[in-house]
Formats: structure tokens, C-alpha cells, sequence
């Protein structure tokens, strides 16, 4: 005993921590028993650390053993398996083991009995060819198998194996510290050579060249056992470690072992150290060389509360109360059920909450096991918990400010350097929950950073929206210029003044254009047309430049305005609020001389490219025909399509502020004044929701009918 | 004596030419405590406070021209926070501008009855609706601020605001006090 106890080497020491009561030897009497499995499994997305899986099954559907039943989401996630075979149940919210209590998407699968495993499994067992394989496809299958850290942390184990920088420790931690829990004590006697080929397996992916396993020396039985085990592996390296409380946190293991301190906020990667779990090396040896993915593991069933305290090897789903069950059941004086130790477990908020991957050990504890908690008394500022904190922290600090909620104070005592061990809570003559306290004040501040991450994307996303409709407003400015120029130059045209030949000036483009227009009227409406198909006016705007360089030293070709603008009408908003404008100006040349169909087409034309405009075209048209159904109202239906755009205009939270005003007011003036059949363009503006944008339209609307009215080039120009 | 001068001449040149330089070299663009002061608000650009949005309302607190507790969002949190950073005296949310909201909330089209207007989707301030003319909308709630503006917009009321359930990765551990509180409250 004192050879397995005797370390060949320097052993060191982390500061503070705790002897503490274990009552180990509840679990440990019975060997692990295979625990059978429970007529329905619920299988939580979220088992590990991370992003929830995705289901990738749906209910009703037949799944075996081992199959994936949820893929990984994302970088930092894992799949699911079923963990046994039989049929997808319902894929709903259940409760889980959470100290929320809250409920959360669950996989619920009815076992059909039979325990099939798929026919061919999801990736190929290694066998004894594992040396063979490369770094990248053991983690490949690392993940594939859902590995996550088994020692209650439910870390992505994967993501270990790609540390991205030489490692030279690889340290396996079967110190397992916390009172009652034993899972991984008796894991280690009994599979100790699964837990040294898992380590080696892990050294050849990490291409590192030492491990050690360091294990509290009040566990001799699992020293022997791994002792022998690795006797024939050099690199392996067993270590008895003091028996004390929290020798278990990683930054502690390793600390003893090297005598090393992780930095604050640092990883133990950062000392080119990688920890694992020994339950989680047996894991990826069996995922490796069986080809069996992660659906069961070792849970400790324990407490006075419990009628035969044992050690269980449950499938993943198992509800707490079916294993309670087969560990005997309840004794009286039950009073809670926690999840994981006295010191850092939780409780759960009914037996029903199924084993997950960080499902260590289910405490069914009475008062013998936990005293119930006293009332807290004011803190006395002994300064106990400064004492015991293995982190080196200062607890009483910590405390003060988390419970005056200046959690910046806190992070400045590092609050997240914290383990959460509860030596400090432990010692304290106040019975303050001090642990509570640091857990609120961790998840308030994620909260905030949370809420802060949200309002910072509401404030960009507000800005890009502010941008684009200014954007959209000053091509409409542009469009609105131009067709002014337009209708300038055509009058100047008819007047017989000379033109500009090719240019590059829009307003003199835009002369020319009309012009040319009312050279050739049948040119421009073959474009118009086109305007419906983004393909076949790219098509025509081709043309239209290709005859344009043909006649560049001649005079300027029919085609050569219409074209460049609508060119470009798919990608750039300018184009198409240019295109959008110009159908627009053809609806209102057809509109007064056609019948309603042309018209209807046009406006199809005007809006298509926008389908909010259209949106509120047809909104606006219906309203239109409905209200104005004794009258002619089919330039109405046109001219509102057309105005409506406008109310796409100015700023959106202005514009919802103003909207009760605004659609009163339209509500008292359509009352007032009825639209009349001359001008049935104030019927359509009265409904934009912008009083601004209402003003300008009407503005437009009047000046275009006069245009229109007066020259009759406009109606030419557009056909 | 004239050394003296000399020497302070110098001096006096010397932090006059560093002066100058850092003066053009760290010269900050824009107004920052308008920056400081919007990255407090909450962005939900619900326009309660009167303002176009959070950035026009800090725009106005920085120019003096609006009070700091216009916005019910904030709450009295944010009222706090920028009372210390204007160093003035905090004080309870303007009830002109509305109650603070118990809870996050966020809006939820009934698909059944809307009707595809889009009024919605231009009324959003930070573009959470998804839809198009004639089809059915939806909210993206990741995205969605609860400011409200989508409701009065319309025309059939088919959007509801729900609150936000805490989930096992968004829930806070509660301060014991608050358990205490609260079982105080449930006895009295």
C-alpha cells in the first residue's frame, strides 16, 4: 500500500481548499451495474456546453441504437444518439436537469426493447489499426460520437484534441474530490486499461509525449488498478494525489502535478496542458476503436435518501426516478434531489429530468446528507473564505458587491476566475450562501453582455435602414430631376433648338432621349415592355448600347437614354427608382387616354421592382376602387400606385410616431373634401402615412397633370 | 537672466508645438458624449421619448434639449447610468413617455390572419419583419427590439407582444435576498 502511495516524484500544492466529510463508501460496496433501460428515454439537444443540436429525425420515426438523432449546430455543439433503438416519440420541450428548472427541447424516444444497434455504424470501428489514424479524423469522430467532458462540465471533448498549439501534458483527472460521488473511482477499477488506451489514443492525436493521471489517494483500489494497467506504457504516469477538497477543478489537478498556476481568465493550454476527464478517455477509446458513440455512462445513485446507494452504467434519457427506482427507491425523509455533489451540484426540479452527458451522480439527499440551510446572518468579515479559496480570490469582496449588484466591482475581483467550489459558502460562520451570490452575478453579467451584443445589432441594423431609405429618397430626387429635364428638353425639342450630340451630361442625355423618343415613338415602348423581365431588359439595354456605339458619331440613337438606366435596374436601387419613375411616366401618359387594363399593366410595371411599393400599390388600388367605386376610378388606381412609393419616404420611427396623426388627419380631410374626379390624385396621397411625403406627392401630382394636360409630347414621349 | 528667458521661450515653443500637434493628431471626430450617451440607451428605437429614434434623443440630451428620463425601456437603470455619466441627479422615468416595460417582450404576427400588407415591415425600425406583399409576414424575434411600432400599423391587429421566457441558457441564478423578498411577499 505504501509503494502505490509513495509518488516517484516532487508533488505540489494549490492554496486553501478543504477535508471534508465524503461518504464515499455508500457507492462504492457494489460493482457497476448495467442499469436496463427505461421504457421511454429523453434525450435533451443540449446535453453539452455550446449550441444546442439539431434534430435531425422526426417523430414516428424508427432509430437504432448509436444513430444520430441531432446534429451538431455550429462549432462549439454535438450530435445526439439515440440511445437505444426504437421510435421518435415527440421532439418537445421537457424538463431537464437545470437549477433553473426550466424546461428544454428534448428527443423523446419509446423503446421498442430489442436494443438494435445500427446495422452499420456511423463511422468504422479502428480496432487494434487506431495508431494508423491522423489527429484530425480521431477528432473527427471524437465529435461525431458526442464526446463531451464527463466529469460535469460537459465541455465538447473535441475540441481538447485541436488545441492549435504544441502540447506537451496531456493530465487525466480521476482525483473525482467530491464527496459521494464514486462513478469514476469505480470506472477506474474496472476498466483501467480502457482509461490508459484512451490516454494513449489521446497522446497520439494530441502528438504529445507524456501523461499523467492524477488520482486523490483516498481511492487506492483504482490506483492499483491503473498502476497495473499502464505498467507496460512509459508515458503514462499514475499519481496519488492528496485528498482534498476541490483537487478535482483542473487548475487545481494541475497545480499539484506541475506546480503550475493557469493564469487568470487563462486556459491550461496556455502551459501547453490539455485536461480530460479518465471517464471521458475510456469514451473516446471506446468511440475510436468500437465505433460506439457516447450513449451511456457511469452515474453515482447515493445518499441517505436512497434505499441501495450504487453505481450505474444508465443510457443517456434514463429519468432520474427510473434509476432511483432500481436502486431501491426512496427513503423516507427524502427532502431533496440534487445533481452532481453536495459542494457543487444542484438541484433538479423533479425525477422525471432525464441522465445527461454531465450526469455524475444523483444525490437523493435527506438532512442526514445536507444539513437544510440556516438563515444567513449579516457577514462578520472574518475573512474564513479568503482563506479557503482555492482560486485565490477574495470571496467577501465578491460578495458585497454581487449582492449590491456592482457587478463591474465584481469582475474587477475576478469574479470569473471563480470555480464555484462552495469552500467559501462551506466555512462561512454566517451560513451565507456566498456561492449563490457569484452564480447570479456570472449569469447577470452574461445577461447584460447579452442584451448589449442585441442593442448594438438593433443600432447597426437602424442605421443600414436609415441609410438605405435615403438612399432610396435620393434616387428618387434623381429620377424626379430627370424626368424634369425630360420634360424641358421635349418642350425645347418641339420648339426646334438644336440638340447635343452623344454626351455623358444626364440632363443633356435626357433631352436627347426625348427627343429621340418622339423621333422614334415605337422604340421606347419596346423597351417599356422589356421592363418586366430583369433578363430580357438587360437583353434590350445590350442592344440599345451596341446601336448606340454604332451610331456614336451620328445622331444620338433612339434607344441610348432609356437604356443605360435600366441596365443596371436589377442590382443598383438608383437604376431601379430611375426605371421605377419612368414607368411611372408612362402610366401617367396612358392613363387619361386608355381604359383600365393598360393602366392596371403599368402600374404592375411601376411597382414590380419594389415589392413593398407593389405591396402598397394593390393595398392602396383595392382601397381606391372601393371608395371611389361610382366614380371613374380607374386613373385614381394608376395615380395611387404611383404616389404611394413616395410614402416609402423619410424616417420610419418618425413616420410611425406621426402615423396616428397622419391617417387622422387623412381621415378629417378625405371628409372635408371628397376627391374629386379631376384630381384623383389627393384621394390616393390623403392615404400616405407621411404627411411630408403626402405633400410632395400631391405637389408632384398636381404639376404633372398640369404638364400633362398642357403639352401633349409627355403622352407622345411615353408611347 | 536672459538665459532664463531664453529657456522659457523654449520650453514655452516646445509644449507648444506638442500641444499643437496632439491637437491634430488625436483629434476626436464628432461628438463623443453623444456616442456615450446612445450606447446606453437601449436601441430600441420605439420612439417614446418623444425622438425619432435612440440616437436623436441622445442627440438632444447632449445638447441639453431633452431630459434623461424619457425612456421607459431603459428603465431606471439606464436613467442611472446616464445621470452618472452627465453627473446630474437621477430621477423617475417621465410617465409622459410611458410605463417600463416587467419584462422583454417581443412581437408575434398571427399568420392566420394576416393579410400580407407590409405596413408592418415599413413601420419596423430595425427591419425584424419578413414578408412581402400579399404573403404572409413573420417577425425574426432574434432581431425583434419590442418596440411596438409594428402594432398600430396594422390594419387588422394580428400582432401580439409576448413576453420573452427565460431558457436554461438565458436564466439568472436569483440573488438569495430575492428569494427571501419573495417569499416575504407571498406571506404578507
Amino acid at each position: 500500500m505504501s509503494g502505490v502511495l509513495t509518488a516517484p516524484f516532487r508533488l505540489f500544492d494549490f492554496f486553501g481548499g478543504l477535508k471534508l466529510d465524503y461518504r464515499k463508501d455508500l457507492s462504492t460496496r457494489a460493482p457497476i451495474e448495467r442499469a436496463p433501460i427505461p421504457p421511454q428515454l429523453i434525450l435533451p439537444l443540449s446535453q453539452h456546453a455550446g449550441a444546442p443540436a439539431k434534430p435531425c429525425v422526426r417523430p414516428g420515426d424508427y432509430v437504432y441504437r448509436g444513430q444520430t438523432i441531432a446534429r451538431a449546430e455550429g462549432y462549439v455543439s454535438l450530435p445526439v444518439h439515440a440511445t437505444t433503438s426504437g421510435t421518435i416519440a415527440a421532439i418537445e420541450s421537457r424538463p431537464i436537469p437545470h437549477p433553473s428548472g426550466l424546461s428544454a427541447p428534448c428527443i423523446v424516444l419509446d423503446s421498442d426493447g430489442r436494443d438494435a444497434a445500427l446495422p452499420e455504424p456511423e463511422w468504422p470501428a479502428a480496432g487494434d489499426d487506431w495508431r494508423a489514424l491522423s489527429p484530425e479524423t480521431i477528432r473527427e469522430r471524437v465529435r461525431a460520437a458526442g464526446i463531451a467532458g464527463l466529469g460535469g462540465a460537459a465541455f465538447p471533448s473535441f475540441i481538447k484534441l485541436n488545441p492549435g498549439k504544441p502540447v506537451d501534458l496531456l493530465v487525466l483527472n480521476g482525483a473525482e474530490c467530491e464527496p459521494y460521488i464514486t462513478c469514476d473511482d469505480l470506472l477506474m477499477q474496472e476498466r483501467a486499461l480502457d482509461i490508459v488506451h484512451g490516454a494513449q489514443l489521446i497522446l497520439h492525436a494530441l502528438n504529445a509525449q507524456r501523461c499523467m493521471i492524477g488520482i486523490e489517494d483516498n481511492k487506492p483500489d483504482a490506483i492499483t488498478a491503473l498502476q497495473q494497467a499502464a505498467r507496460a506504457e512509459a508515458r503514462v504516469e499514475i499519481v496519488p494525489v492528496p485528498t482534498r477538497y476541490p483537487q478535482g477543478g483542473s487548475k487545481q489537478l494541475i497545480q499539484t502535478l506541475t506546480g503550475q498556476e493557469i493564469p487568470s481568465e487563462g486556459l491550461s493550454l496556455d502551459l501547453g496542458m490539455v485536461p480530460y476527464n479518465v471517464a471521458t478517455a475510456a469514451a473516446v477509446w471506446d468511440a475510436i476503436v468500437h465505433g460506439r458513440p457516447l450513449i451511456s455512462r457511469v452515474v453515482t445513485v447515493t445518499g441517505y435518501g436512497v434505499a441501495q446507494p450504487r453505481n450505474y452504467e444508465a443510457r443517456l434519457g434514463t429519468p432520474f426516478g427510473f434509476l432511483i427506482e432500481q436502486a431501491g427507491g426512496y427513503v423516507d425523509g427524502t427532502h431533496q434531489l440534487i445533481m452532481g455533489g453536495p459542494m457543487m451540484g444542484h438541484t433538479v426540479c423533479g425525477d422525471e429530468v432525464p441522465v445527461t452527458k454531465a450526469t455524475n451522480c444523483i444525490l437523493v439527499a435527506t438532512d442526514r446528507d445536507i444539513a437544510p440551510p440556516q438563515d444567513a446572518m449579516p457577514c462578520i468579515r472574518c475573512g474564513e473564505c479568503a482563506e479557503v479559496c482555492p482560486a485565490r480570490l477574495l470571496p467577501q469582496q465578491l460578495y458585497w458587491h454581487a449582492r449590491g449588484r456592482e457587478y463591474a466591482q465584481a469582475e474587477a475581483y475576478h469574479l470569473f476566475d471563480c470555480i464555484e467550489c462552495g469552500c467559501c459558502a462551506q466555512v462561512c460562520p454566517s451560513h451565507i450562501p456566498l456561492v449563490q451570490y457569484y452564480r447570479h452575478a456570472k449569469t447577470e453579467i452574461w445577461t447584460q453582455q447579452r442584451e448589449k451584443r442585441k442593442a448594438d445589432a438593433a443600432r447597426e441594423r437602424h442605421e443600414a435602414r436609415i441609410a438605405r431609405l435615403e438612399r432610396e429618397e435620393r434616387a428618387k430626387e434623381e429620377a424626379r430631376a430627370r424626368r424634369k429635364a425630360q420634360l424641358a428638353a421635349a418642350r425645347k425639342a418641339t420648339a426646334g433648338e438644336a440638340e447635343p450630340a452623344e454626351t455623358t451630361d444626364p440632363v443633356a442625355r435626357a433631352i436627347a432621349a426625348a427627343k429621340a423618343r418622339k423621333a422614334a415613338p415605337t422604340v421606347p415602348p419596346a423597351t417599356q415592355t422589356a421592363g418586366d423581365d430583369p433578363v430580357a431588359r438587360a437583353i434590350a439595354a445590350a442592344k440599345a448600347r451596341k446601336a448606340t456605339a454604332r451610331t456614336a458619331d451620328t445622331a444620338p440613337a433612339p434607344t441610348d437614354t432609356a437604356a443605360p438606366p435600366q441596365a443596371g435596374a436589377n442590382e443598383d436601387p438608383v437604376a431601379r427608382a430611375v426605371a421605377a419613375a419612368k414607368a411611372r411616366k408612362a402610366a401617367r401618359a396612358t392613363a387619361p387616354a386608355s381604359d383600365d387594363a393598360p393602366a392596371q399593366n403599368d402600374s404592375g410595371n411601376a411597382a414590380g421592382n419594389d415589392p413593398v411599393a407593389r405591396a402598397i400599390a394593390a393595398a392602396k388600388a383595392k382601397k381606391a376602387a372601393r371608395t371611389a367605386a361610382a366614380a371613374a376610378g380607374t386613373p385614381s388606381d394608376t395615380r395611387s400606385a404611383q404616389d404611394s412609393a413616395s410614402s416609402d419616404d423619410g424616417d420610419p420611427v418618425a413616420r410611425a410616431v406621426a402615423a396616428a396623426k397622419a391617417s387622422k388627419a387623412a381621415r378629417s380631410a378625405a371628409g372635408e373634401a371628397p376627391p374629386p374626379q379631376t384630381e384623383p390624385q389627393a384621394a390616393s396621397v390623403s392615404d400616405a402615412e407621411d404627411p411630408v411625403a403626402r405633400a410632395i406627392a400631391a405637389a408632384k401630382a398636381r404639376k404633372a397633370a398640369r404638364e400633362a394636360g398642357g403639352t401633349g409630347t409627355d403622352g407622345d414621349a411615353g408611347q | 537672466m536672459v538665459s532664463a528667458i531664453v529657456a522659457l521661450a523654449l520650453l514655452a515653443a516646445v509644449f507648444g508645438l506638442a500641444l499643437g500637434y496632439a491637437s491634430i493628431r488625436f483629434r476626436v471626430e464628432g461628438d463623443p458624449l453623444v456616442d456615450q450617451i446612445d450606447h446606453i440607451l437601449p436601441q430600441t428605437q420605439c420612439g417614446q421619448c418623444g425622438f425619432a429614434g435612440c440616437r436623436p434623443y441622445a442627440t438632444a440630451i447632449a445638447a441639453g434639449e431633452a431630459d434623461i428620463n424619457q425612456c421607459p425601456p431603459g428603465g431606471e437603470d439606464g436613467v442611472v447610468k446616464l445621470a452618472e455619466l452627465l453627473g446630474v441627479e437621477p430621477k423617475p422615468i417621465n410617465p409622459d413617455n410611458g410605463v417600463a416595460k416587467t419584462e422583454p417582450t417581443v412581437a408575434v404576427i398571427d399568420e392566420n390572419v394576416c393579410i400580407g400588407c407590409t405596413k408592418c415591415i415599413q413601420a419596423c425600425p430595425v427591419d425584424a419583419i419578413l414578408g412581402a406583399a400579399q404573403q404572409m409576414h413573420t417577425v425574426i424575434a432574434a432581431e425583434c427590439t419590442g418596440c411596438e411600432l409594428c402594432i398600430e400599423p396594422c390594419p387588422v391587429d394580428c400582432i401580439d407582444m409576448r413576453p420573452v421566457g427565460a431558457t436554461a441558457r438565458t436564466w439568472v441564478w436569483p440573488l438569495p435576498g430575492d428569494e427571501r423578498e419573495a417569499e416575504e411577499r407571498q406571506v404578507a
